[in-house]
């Protein structure tokens, strides 16, 4: 089995760009990996494409062919659609691919257009990565699913909304420089205290944001790499996924999220190491609560004990294990099916160095947690620098 | 489904008829073998692959679990907000409503609802109900 190596990564701008397609937003990422990876793009023999709502947003399915075309492939191209985690799901099979020998250069990626539905119809849309009978028609939104989690978390284990908050801030701050970001300025916890409440005890400031992007990685075998002499010092060690019931109501837990811990343990076992060997992660912020419960699905925390974590100084940037240094969900923006390759793309530039928070990093092995839905569905991939 | 909001929408088996039986008073669940609780429409145990299931009476109350008031809607709900959906545990099953017949101020983890069945001021679709009076 071959090890699988990032050539090259690329990002749009994360942000409100309703004028431009999914397509365009797509050519301009993989436009980028292939000019970071200098990989030609007649060696590339696949594309795992991640998107979520592309038949409400654009009126447009069957967006592997098409993003195949817009990255100027020649290739058999798969959609992936796992809600929030599409991308993620794309990047794990692609990695599969490449260690069976299936394929030595694949490119995977995401993109979606959310900003020209407006606010209801992304509401709306989003939604429908809940359980139409049983959540949506009782008025459930994406936000109120996670102020549900939010809820019962705080029933079960103690916490507060100040806690919550620490954690926007924290995300706010590391995307100050990140010139990807949607959000490049800092808040306070009195900012996010006294925002409007959208799904209480969730407010504005505890939400990501409606974004537009694509994100793009090429991933080749270690022979590839070797015999085209890429300067590709970062590679995929390990790779889960795990998976839960649709709806809130049929899950084991409210306030814990079984479908990343399997992920996160199918991962660490695939990469041979342990939570205490990460020293930097990128997780899944949807929702500030939504870290909590990523932090403790990844076993950097017991149940309970993840609340406090930003609050006490652990997960920033100047922490033990800083966490979210792109400025994560919250202020980097999620464009949903672009986020889980946008991880990876974080992750790699962090741990190679070329990241303007690279210097924060403390350590050489990395972890991205990618969640769909209400953590029906999760990726976990390990990314290490090679010795 | 907001194109069509005029239509009937067609109804779905198991669904429609778990909302028929809570509106007569007859709210059921589905219990599987191994006692394992699930809602409606199902063939298969989703916690352990059992196929005998049947249909045994829900509780008449249950108790809530966990809450939110929801202040920004999808287009189906937009006149109905603010609203509080909530999570309620019957035993066997939860139950995910809308809360009904509190003020939300008074609405706590624990309080005690029974299943009713109620509409959306928004289009008039019927709505799974959780009332707390
Ligand atoms: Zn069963």
């Amino acid at each position: 089995m071959t090890g699988v190596r990032v050539a090259g990564v690329g990002l749009t701008h994360f942000g409100k760009h309703p004028e431009r397609t999914g397509r365009d937003l797509f050519a301009e990422a993989s436009n980028r990996a292939f000019a970071d990876a200098g990989v030609d793009r007649d060696d590339v023999e696949q594309l795992n494409y991640g998107n979520f709502m592309g038949e409400l947003s654009e009126h447009q399915g069957h967006q592997g062919p098409l993003m195949a075309e817009a990255a100027g492939l020649d290739v058999p191209a798969t959609r992936y659609e796992s809600a929030c985690a599409s991308s993620g799901v794309a990047v794990r099979e692609a990695v599969k691919d490449v260690r069976n020998g299936e394929v030595d250069v694949a490119l995977v990626g995401g993109a979606e257009r959310m900003n020209n539905l407006g606010t209801a119809g992304t509401t709306e849309a989003l939604a429908i990565a809940a359980d139409d009978l049983y959540e949506v028609r009782a008025g459930m939104t994406f936000p109120a699913a996670y102020a549900l989690m939010a809820r019962a978390y705080f029933d079960q284990y103690g916490g507060s909304k100040e806690e919550l908050a620490e954690i926007a801030v924290k995300n706010h701050d590391n995307a100050l420089d990140n010139e990807y970001a949607q959000f490049q300025s800092a808040i306070s916890v009195e900012d996010a205290l006294d925002a409007p409440m959208i799904a209480d005890p969730l407010g504005l400031y505890d939400a990501c944001p409606i974004t537009d992007g694509a994100s793009a990685v090429l991933l080749v075998s270690d022979e590839y790499a070797d015999e085209n002499g890429l300067d590709a010092p970062v590679s995929v060690t390990g790779t889960g996924q795990g998976g839960d019931k649709m709806a809130l109501q049929d899950r084991e837990y409210l306030a814990r999220t079984p479908a990343a811990e399997d992920a996160a343990e199918e991962a660490y076992d695939d990469a041979g190491i342990g939570p205490q060997d990460v020293s930097v992660a990128e997780v899944h912020d949807c929702f500030t609560i939504a870290e909590v419960l990523a932090l403790e699905a990844l076993d950097f925390y017991a149940p309970g004990e993840g609340i406090g974590a930003a609050a006490r100084g652990e997960t920033t940037r100047d922490g033990d294990r800083p966490v979210n240094l792109s400025g994560g969900l919250k202020a980097k923006g999620h464009p949903v099916g672009a986020t889980g390759t946008s991880q990876v793309v974080e992750m790699t530039r962090l741990l190679r160095g070329d990241h303007p928070n690279s210097d924060a990093v403390p350590g050489d092995v990395g972890v991205t947690h990618n969640a769909g839905g209400t953590v029906a569905s999760t990726t976990v991939h390990v990314l290490e620098v090679e010795e | 489904m907001s194109e069509n909001a005029d239509d009937e929408r067609v109804r779905d088996e198991g669904y429609d008829d778990l909302l028929d039986a809570i509106e007569s008073g007859e709210g059921f669940y589905i219990e599987c073998p191994e006692s394992h609780g699930s809602l409606p429409p199902r063939r298969v145990c989703p916690h352990c692959g059992a196929t005998e299931l049947e249909e045994v009476p829900l509780p008449e109350t249950g108790a809530i679990e966990t809450f939110t008031t929801v202040n920004v809607a999808s287009p189906e709900f937009a006149d109905d907000t603010p609203y509080v959906t909530a999570v309620a545990d019957f035993g066997a099953v939860r139950v995910t409503g809308q809360v009904r017949g509190i003020d939300p101020d008074g609405l706590e983890v624990g309080t005690e609802v029974t299943p009713d069945v109620g509409e959306s001021e928004t289009t008039g679709e019927r709505v799974l109900i959780l009332r707390a009076d």
